[in-house]
């Protein structure tokens, strides 16, 4: 068996991963004769037989059960047409709501033009068509505090294992901190805080190539707001929304 | 008196280049920050931005394709890019023709399956142009598509080539496709414009200007195929050197 390319390795489309044919073709390859390649870019992650390519670059595609910030860009008879950083906008159906919205209400009681909100995705079809819901606990609208954009692909860094990295910046901070999955953060605390937490965002976006990142992270929450942390692992399901 | 008769051979080039020797290339991956994917091409004094916009919204919505996404290819001469007069900006015959050819030689890699109703927009602009700009702009155009992440077969590598006096010229300049205004008594060199996806050797661009035969075509167009792989290289490792900072250390992966 031939493989030309090591685990976590950089990759371009076009570039050939194997020339044999005892790999199967996983994410983001493809098999031309007996030569496996690479047909978007990103990291190659090799799993025993199984070789596909995590991505580093892109937009952010729908996915159900994903928790995503979104912005309300229209208001139709039924709901509210979501703009959710994606090249697709969502769709939240007033039946989507905690509570019940009567026939012909004014829906913008509830959300407004340019509101903010927290949703989860409930339902995407093969067209793309996304359906947001509202339902859930912490599912709302988002008052005060600010938005900032990121790499949706860097997302999983920013929450880490199990959200520990998201809940020491808040742990460091006192902020409340939203993460999207679509790469829109959710940053709400004291001002001079706020700063200290969206610089820390930036920074892991920025640095979550370089091992010991947890360390260095908890080196400058520490440094920067003087609050001695706690490394204990966090316990439970991360969420998104705790 | 004996008549001297001296017969014109281009054995040498203008600019001192072997035959088969690129211009000085360049390629950067990223180059634009506000795009989604950007790519920056060089063939000597020939420059090219791309930006790539996108999966998104399709506008008009009638053009919308509920199949597939879109590409839209968008080529630019700037107006003071040219060699002498100022290129009328806004869009000509010419530059329709060529982000039409740009489309369907980067269309065959792209795979838009995933994103229907969306579209793709490229965008080319070149702010200095000495021949070649459709080659350069392509190789431009597909860095920045693979850095907008977009899924792609493989990166498409174009070139210019060009016959004469039982030579194949590569990567023609300004001053060889128009030989005859700069040697007195020459023939107009024959101006072939090819991409290839250099995986397949397949050809998704071909066009001509002037006259060639069979053979010497054929001999041209090994050449091209040849020499194509080291514009391939340059882009290969423009789009790495962008990510290769970007290698992830496993350790704060959320799983």
């Amino acid at each position: 068996m031939a493989l030309i390319v090591k685990d976590k390795d950089v990759v371009v489309p076009g570039e050939i991963l194997a020339d044999d044919l005892g790999f199967i073709p996983g994410y983001g390859t493809h098999r031309m004769q007996n030569k496996l390649m690479a047909s978007r870019l990103g990291l190659v992650n090799i799993e025993g037989k199984v070789i596909k390519i995590i991505p580093l670059a892109g937009k952010y595609l729908p996915k159900r059960n994903d928790i995503v910030i979104g912005r309300v860009i229209d208001i139709l008879m039924g709901g509210w047409r979501v703009e959710i950083n994606s090249p697709y906008s969502a769709m939240l159906s007033s039946k989507e709501t905690p509570e019940f919205i009567e026939k012909n209400e004014d829906l913008t009681r509830y959300f407004d033009l340019d509101d903010y909100l927290v949703a989860k995705i409930v339902n995407v079809t093969s067209q793309n068509l996304v359906d947001l819901s509202v339902r859930d606990q912490g599912l709302r609208k988002i008052r005060g505090g600010r938005i900032i954009e990121v790499n949706t692909h860097k997302v999983p860094r920013i929450i880490g294992k199990k959200g520990s990295m998201v809940s020491m910046i808040k742990q460091a901070t006192g902020c409340r901190i939203i993460v999207g999955q679509n790469g829109l953060i959710w940053v709400d605390g004291e001002p001079a805080k706020e700063n200290i937490a969206v610089t820390a965002i930036e920074k892991i976006e920025n640095e979550s190539h370089m091992s010991g990142l947890t360390e260095r992270m908890k080196e400058f929450l520490e440094n920067a707001t003087g609050v001695k942390l706690s490394m204990d692992d966090p316990k439970g399901d991360y969420n998104g929304l705790q | 008196m004996i008549q001297k008769v001296i017969i014109m051979v281009y054995n040498k080039r203008l600019d001192g280049r072997g035959f088969d020797e690129l211009r000085s290339i360049e390629a950067k991956a990223g180059v634009i920050k506000k795009a989604d994917g950007s790519g920056y091409f060089r063939m000597g004094k020939t420059v090219a931005y791309a930006a790539v916009y996108g999966p998104r919204e399709m506008f008009p919505k009638f053009k919308q394709d509920p199949k597939k996404g879109v590409l839209r290819c968008n080529y630019n001469m700037m107006p003071f890019s040219g060699a002498g007069e100022r290129v009328r900006p806004g869009p000509s015959r010419r530059s329709k023709e060529i982000s039409f050819v740009t489309d369907k030689a980067l269309s065959p890699v792209v795979d838009l399956n995933d994103f229907p109703n969306a579209v793709v927009d490229v965008y080319i602009e070149l702010p200095q142009t000495d021949a070649g700009s459709r080659c350069c702009g392509i190789n431009a155009a597909a860095i920045a598509l693979a850095d907008a992440g977009i899924p792609m077969r493989d990166i498409p590598a174009a070139l210019a080539v060009g016959f004469i006096d039982g030579n194949v010229l590569v990567d023609l300049n300004y001053e060889e496709e128009n030989l005859s205004h700069f040697i007195e008594g020459s023939e107009d060199v024959p101006d072939i414009p090819i991409a290839f996806i250099p995986s397949t050797d397949e050809i998704t661009l071909l066009q001509m200007d002037g006259m060639i035969n069979k053979e010497n075509f054929m001999k041209a167009l090994q050449k091209a195929k040849a020499v194509a792989v080291k514009i391939s290289e340059a882009q290969r490792n423009a789009l790495k050197e962008k990510y290769s900072k970007d290698v992830a250390s496993n350790d704060n992966h959320e799983e």
